[in-house]
């Protein structure tokens, strides 16, 4: 549900175009921003960006539909990606992944009902050697087993 | 001019033209599905791809994108050719299975059927996105873009849904050569469909015969960017 | 840390000055511990072991005089937390907090080793002190990375300490941009990104292009899974990226640079703006770099979370504010990249070669490697080996060596099955081509590829079907979607692939595969595509019986393709401990009771493997 009108995102969004100086070509990194700002990209901010930086509105929307890094929908409150690089992979990653959709209820990509947990399977994450690996709200857990799946969710509050 | 061989022939091109210009100005065959001269040249569908000799190196080009170049070499017809060529048409083929302009190529190449399944068997859309470059570089709009990556690419409005840019002119329907954008007036509206988004436009109507004849959306796009004067659209071009 | 004021330099006479000055300042004699606080070690709670260092110290009234240096990423991940111990170079692997009080006691104050958290060589047995006797280090020849160890990546003075900044002095002094180009063309070096171009001639092209705008650009977006080689360098010694991309440009000719960091990196985005400051700071960046009227910008920029950013001319759309679409490289970027100016684009580990080069000359580095490789490469040695971490080696090293004598062989007794090479462009290598020398031209002779240095070590529980199918539905879906041989040719491959690994392989589909691949790789737009076909052809080459095992007999001899296996329960073998009834989440797994083997029932038995990880007593067994 999106909750974030114009007028509330209106002058975040005039401080994030300011700082990177209205230059068309920090598109992806003015998303950015606006992402980690509001743990989405609301449909006014875009709409805002549209106009503040006078790109297309479906230029923007190309670029936040393109790149993985946003969403255009909420999140949950905590992240969980599941590393599915190839280091991760020959280790076991897809049954860690099998199991935290079980535990979760969700499936990779999507938010728990309860809006707790977003999941997500992700590219390598550059930690290989301690494949498989899951990343919870920027904390890595290395040495993933099925059996650690478990605590790891409930210890999150 | 620019001396070049295509095919064991000695023809002169222009600086600045295609390999494809060329061979298409001279009857040569070489298939396209994603080129139009009204618009800049994308290299997406990769069937126009020839193999190019440049002093003894060779490879494969797109020709609609390769510009020529004095004592160039150029072969429009080869195995890995052949296997290009039937290949993508054969993707193309199980992708829109009921596309004539797809279907029409086919046939031309040689190539009867698909081995593979088509998921979605009414998708007309190759996504050649000839409709994203006229209505950006022609009409000057960008009103639809490419949407997605990958396999869930696919042509559409922004959120599906905001026709703010859309002058609803029909360009795109107009340049797509499968069909996969349709264009209806009726009611009073102009109803145009992308794969997966429609959006309705109110026409004006002829003040002599009543006919409905012109998006109004069109019209403030027309004194937004022209001199023209707005009573000028009351009358339609047969009333005129 | 040091508290030294700060001024900008105005000449390469200051900034040695400065540079004594910092060496003066510091004791050699001082006892240092390096802590690896790369992204891996923190994992593993190495901060948190940094921190207890620091406080113990400070309980044994040592604080002022053994310092704390937390480090970037040493290599030897496989073994963190770890810390070295300077100037004896003890290295001490597998830490815990509990350890440190000792170490602080036997060790800082006594020079005495602690035999327990020395490194055992699983083989010999033998116990080894030193970091440089460690034979996870000893054939290593770590130029590019050695002062990942020596840095904290947040201290520019550290980095002046190891001779930083020296090989920028002597390039903007003394060295005519003609002469730098013609240096890195002598020294043979080519691009460590994958593409292996000759980075001089990238060069001079760029150089000799006519225009006064130009752009030079660090490519950090690191995309094949299996590599972390640029985060490392990147996070563990941003400065020496820095200081080879100030030469490139004053060679170029370029005033404006970017540095592209995958989004997935934070703190390499930190460590790299951190760096950037610092060298500003001191007149090493921006308007008039020591006094020489050159300068330069840099700029970092984030990926989205796309592969295909990696390609050159998608990144450029990226920073143009576009999507990530490749386009023709018929006019090469050399004449026209960014915004259509002629742009230099290399890779972090290309970067961090150039001031060596400078520093020691192009003769020295073209002696290391082989006739078409020079130099060093980083790799990443994961996967089912002993010793997983990052690793860097001299061309012509055989991939034998690298695995067994660095990487310690296969864990668990099981045996070698492949190498993969390149990432998701590159080839899995067997057994037979073990002897192969590392070099950009013999892996892809071989039908692999050096690609950016991912090397992933394959046992013999791993289906080599099943990693082709992986890496297609990694490029699936990471493909732009423009042509049409990648985003429909990539997934159909990766159906293929799928139905053979569910046994619904049909007579006729690896010959299919290799027509598609074919086509695939001629006619794909950029290289994404054109290299898609790779694991699937290596493989195929190398590993054609397993494939036709999928076919024909509808096995998988790795026993790894769900379709094909099912999890049985040794009645001999099982207590009925109930381990795996509490594992198993769908209840196929039925207790009988103590001391009865429990019953697996296959019905609701989803293959997740839970039971099998569970059981201590090898009573699951997979056919």
């Amino acid at each position: 549900m999106c909750t974030e009108t114009r007028e509330i995102v209106a002058p975040k969004v005039k401080d994030i175009l300011d700082k990177y100086a209205k230059d068309k070509g920090m598109l992806v990194a003015i998303l950015q921003d606006i992402q980690t700002e509001f743990n989405y990209l609301p449909r006014p901010a875009l709409e805002a960006v549209s106009q503040g930086l006078g790109v297309p509105m479906s230029q923007v929307y190309s670029v936040a539909t393109f790149f993985k890094a946003f969403s255009l929908k909420p999140k949950g409150k905590h992240s969980v990606h599941v590393c599915m690089g190839t280091a991760c992979h020959v280790r076991g990653a897809s049954k860690i992944l099998d199991k935290l959709v079980e535990k979760l209820g969700c499936c990779a990509g999507e938010n728990t009902e309860d809006m707790k947990f977003s999941l997500d399977a992700v590219n390598c994450v550059g930690a290989c050697a301690l494949g498989p690996v899951v990343v919870v709200d920027g904390q890595y857990v290395g040495n993933m087993t099925t059996e650690k799946v478990k605590p790891l969710i409930e210890g999150c509050q | 001019m620019i001396n070049l061989t295509i095919d064991g022939k000695k023809y002169q091109a222009e600086e600045g033209q295609t390999v494809l210009e060329v061979a298409h100005r001279h009857g040569i065959f070489i298939p396209t599905l994603c080129v139009d001269e009204a618009v800049s040249a994308y290299g997406a569908c990769r069937l126009c791809m020839v193999e190019i000799d440049r002093k003894g190196r060779k490879k494969l080009v797109a020709s609609c994108l390769y510009q020529v170049e004095e004592g160039l070499v150029v072969t429009t017809q080869n195995d890995r050719i052949t296997n290009i060529r039937k290949t993508v048409i054969e993707l193309l083929l199980a992708r829109c299975p009921q596309s004539e302009g797809v279907q029409t190529m086919a046939k031309k190449l040689g190539v009867n059927g698909t081995r593979f399944e088509s998921e979605k068997p009414e998708n007309l859309c190759t996504l050649c996105a000839l409709c994203t470059r006229v209505c950006s570089e022609v009409v000057g709009k960008s009103a639809i873009s490419l949407v997605s990556r990958g396999t869930g690419r696919e042509v559409a409005l922004p959120y599906y849904e905001d026709k703010t840019d859309c002058i609803a002119c029909g360009s795109c329907a107009y340049i797509c050569p499968t069909g996969a954008i349709k264009m209806k007036d009726g009611n009073g509206v102009r109803t145009i469909t992308w794969p997966n988004c429609e959006v309705s436009f109110k026409l004006r109507r002829c003040a002599k015969c009543g006919a409905e004849w012109i998006p109004e959306k069109q019209i403030k796009h027309i004194l937004n960017t022209t001199e023209v004067p707005e009573d000028f659209f009351n009358i339609c071009p047969d009333c005129r | 840390m040091s508290n030294i004021a700060i001024k900008k330099f105005s000449s390469a006479t200051e900034l040695e000055a400065k540079r004594q000055e910092i060496l003066k300042s510091r004791n050699s004699g001082q006892a240092v511990i390096a802590i690896c606080c790369g992204t891996g070690c923190q994992a593993y709670g190495a901060k948190k072991v940094a921190d207890a260092f620091e406080e113990e110290l400070a309980k044994a009234g040592l604080g002022d005089k053994v310092e704390v240096r937390t480090t970037g990423c040493h290599g030897f991940c496989e073994r963190g937390p770890l810390v070295v111990i300077r100037p004896q170079n003890i290295f001490y692997q597998r830490l815990k907090i509990s350890d440190i009080p000792e170490i602080i006691e036997k060790t800082i104050k006594n020079n005495e080793v602690i035999e327990r958290l020395l490194y055992v060589d699983p083989m010999t047995k033998e116990k080894k002190v030193h970091e440089h006797d460690v034979p996870f280090y000893k054939k290593q020849m770590r130029l590019v990375f050695g002062n990942n160890g020596n840095i904290d990546p947040t201290s520019i003075e550290d980095y002046l300490a190891v001779g930083g900044y020296k090989s920028l002095a002597k390039a903007i002094s003394s060295l005519k941009p003609d002469e730098i180009v013609e240096e890195i063309i002598k020294s043979g070096l080519r691009g460590r990104g994958g593409g292996g171009f000759p980075t001089g001639w990238k060069w001079k092209s760029c150089r000799e292009a006519h225009d006064p705008v130009k752009y030079v650009i660090c490519n950090c977006d690191e995309g094949d899974p299996g590599a972390f080689m640029d985060r490392s360098l990147m996070e563990g010694n941003p400065h020496s990226v820095i200081e080879g991309m100030i030469i490139g440009a004053y060679a170029i000719g370029s005033h404006e640079a970017y540095i592209y960091i995958r989004d997935e990196y934070p703190m390499a985005v930190k460590h790299a703006l951190l760096a950037i400051k610092q060298a500003e700071d001191y007149g090493l960046l921006g308007e008039n770099i020591l006094g020489s009227g050159f300068s330069l910008k840099i700029h970092i920029n984030r990926g989205g979370g796309a592969f295909v950013c990696g390609e050159s001319t998608a990144l450029m759309a990226s920073l143009e504010g576009k999507v990530g679409e490749p386009r023709a490289k018929y006019v090469h970027t050399s004449e026209k990249g960014l915004y259509d100016k002629p742009t230099t684009l290399n890779n972090v580990e290309t970067w961090a070669n150039i001031p060596l080069i400078i520093e020691k000359g192009a003769d020295w580095f073209n002696k290391i490697g082989t006739a078409g490789s020079k130099g060093t490469k980083i790799f990443s040695l994961v996967g089912k080996v002993n010793n997983t971490g990052l690793i860097e080696v001299p061309m012509g090293i055989t991939l034998r060596e690298i695995v067994y004598d660095i990487g310690g062989g296969i864990p668990k007794g099981k045996k070698f099955k492949a190498i993969q090479t390149g990432g998701p462009s590159g080839g899995c290598l067997p057994e037979s081509m073990l002897d192969l020398p590392v070099d950009f031209d013999e892996l892809t002779k071989a039908g692999s590829m050096m690609g950016s240095g991912a090397m992933i070590v394959m046992d013999e529980d791993n289906c080599m079907v099943e990693i082709a199918r992986y890496f297609l539905s990694f490029l699936e879906g990471e493909s732009c979607g423009k042509c049409v041989p990648c985003r429909e040719g990539v997934k159909r491959m990766r159906q293929i692939l799928e139905k053979i690994t569910k046994g619904e392989g049909e007579e006729g589909d690896i010959e299919h595969l290799e027509q598609l691949s074919q086509a695939i790789q001629d006619a794909s737009l950029c290289a994404l595509g054109g290299s898609a076909p790779n694991p699937v052809m290596s493989t195929i080459k190398y590993f054609r019986e397993e494939y036709e095992a999928h076919i024909r007999q509808k096995t998988c001899p790795a026993k790894e393709c769900k379709a094909l296996i099912t999890y049985n329960i040794i009645d001999a073998n099982c207590p009925g401990c109930g381990l795996c009834y509490k594992a198993c989440a769908t209840g196929a797994i039925i207790s009988q009771g103590k001391k009865m083997p429990v019953i697996l029932d296959q019905s609701k038995c989803t293959k997740c493997g839970a039971c099998f990880d569970a059981c201590k007593l090898h009573a699951v067994e997979i056919r």
